[in-house]
């Protein structure tokens, strides 16, 4: 099947040729648009990409960090200024894959998949999405809740540099050191005076798209980051979660497992 | 529809014509008869299409050909000068690195592209590098310590 590809040197552009087709897919790093592409899904006529400069763009120079869409995994595995997320990019895929997986691309990723977007989604991070003559922002959250109706372009995401040693990840996986999730975890807990101020927990493959556990949140506010005081968390960190059945595991093991290496990560005896 | 590229294949310049939207796995195979690379899954799941573009390892299973246009290409075909084996077909020969042999190319080239930007490894950027390609046959020691033969041993005297 011959395939349209239609690359564009600006965003904008990439973004209204998108919205004019229907069966045409923005082209991220490849990793998952290719797959459709090789299966021959008759779903991908056309790939819109752009050569648009912004997508590569890492910003780190204030508290505000900013990713462009294209930015790779391996990307951010050379930036030291991001090291906080260096766990979270080394899960996704080996070498090869990471030298083309984009942050963007793993907005899209559908569950078991989309580690990466889990942690953006415990960062609190916003996305910036290309329309035909002007960008507008969104919560990634919101965004989550709809990406599969809308075409939308992402040029970028944003998010407030986490305190230090405040951000945790952990993955689950059957095979090591590189395996499909059997689900992740992504947590920011900022402490005040030893207490837990605004933590923020998102899931990878408990969902069909990342999932912020609100619960474990609201239970662990005003905690001692301790076992007594993440006891009320782990009795309902699967609230909000609807995982499904797959080749990895079964909803039933994953929702089992979830308080466990919940309170691992939160107690820091959980290896990332 | 049929788009020109050009690119440069283990130091050769190459152009070619490539159906749009196909991937440098089938180009390199169907469009200009590099045998040498294998195709596995075409998901960018096993790794055994590993290629490296401009010096680091991509799955070329699914990489858009039309992103390589003026690009360095090498696989394993480019491996060997004249009668010489890189010293990392010679680590694996002699470590039984290869069994049934289709992980092989893609497993030297993410060892090469390991080895050019880290000649020293330790066994755990060896486990890293190579654990986006999928063997089925050897356990992965016999590769591993071929990898760190290579490396620090005498196969690159004996290449």
């Amino acid at each position: 099947m011959t395939i349209n590809v239609k690359t564009f040197p600006r965003l904008a552009e990439a973004a209204s040729a998108l919205s004019s087709e229907r069966a045409a897919h923005f082209f991220g790093g490849g990793t998952l648009i290719m797959r459709a592409v090789n299966e021959a899904d008759p779903g991908v006529q056309t790939i819109v990409r752009s050569t648009d400069p912004v997508l590569g763009h890492i910003g780190t120079s204030s508290g505000r960090i900013e990713l462009g869409a294209g930015v790779t995994m391996a990307a951010i595995l050379a930036e030291r200024e991001l090291s906080f997320l260096h766990p979270v990019a080394r899960a996704v895929g080996g070498p090869a894959v990471r030298e083309a997986a984009t942050v963007g691309g793993n907005l899209f990723a559908r569950s078991p998949y989309g580690d990466f977007a889990a942690a953006l989604l415990a960062l609190d991070a916003t996305v910036s999405l290309a329309g035909g003559f002007t960008q507008r922002e969104q919560p990634l959250e919101e965004f989550l809740g709809h990406r599969e109706r809308g075409k939308s372009v992402i040029a970028m995401v944003a998010f407030k540099r986490p305190p230090p040693d405040s951000f945790r990840f952990a993955k689950v996986t059957r095979v090591h050191p590189k395996g499909i999730s059997v689900l992740s975890i992504s947590a920011q807990v900022p402490s005040a005076s030893g207490r837990i101020a605004g933590a923020r927990i998102a899931y990878g493959a408990m969902a069909p798209t990342p999932v912020r556990a609100k619960a474990a949140e609201r239970a662990l506010e005003g905690r001692a980051l301790d076992a007594a005081g993440i006891a009320q968390a782990l009795a309902v960190a699967a609230d909000g979660t609807a995982p499904t059945d797959d080749a990895i595991a079964s909803a039933w093991w994953r929702r089992e497992i979830l308080p466990v290496y919940l309170r691992r990560l939160l107690l820091g005896t959980a290896a990332a | 529809m049929k788009t020109p590229i050009q690119f440069f294949l283990n130091g050769e310049e190459v152009a070619a014509f490539v159906e749009s939207g196909a991937n440098l796995l089938d180009t390199l195979r169907e469009t200009v008869g590099d045998l040498s690379v294998k195709g596995g899954c075409w998901q960018g799941t096993c790794g055994t299409c590993t290629v490296l573009i401009d010096g680091v390892p991509r799955v070329s299973c699914v990489t858009l050909a039309e992103t390589c246009a003026g690009k360095s290409i090498e696989t394993t075909a480019g491996l060997r000068r004249g009668p010489d084996l890189h010293p990392l077909q010679t680590a694996f020969m002699e470590h039984f690195a290869a069994q049934c042999g289709y992980c092989t190319p893609g497993m030297l080239m993410a060892a090469k592209a390991l080895l050019d930007r880290n000649p020293n490894p330790t066994r755990a950027d060896v486990i890293d590098a190579i654990c986006g390609n999928i063997c089925r046959c050897t356990g992965y020691e016999p590769i591993i310590e071929a990898v760190l033969d290579a490396a620090h041993g005498d196969a690159r005297h004996r290449a």
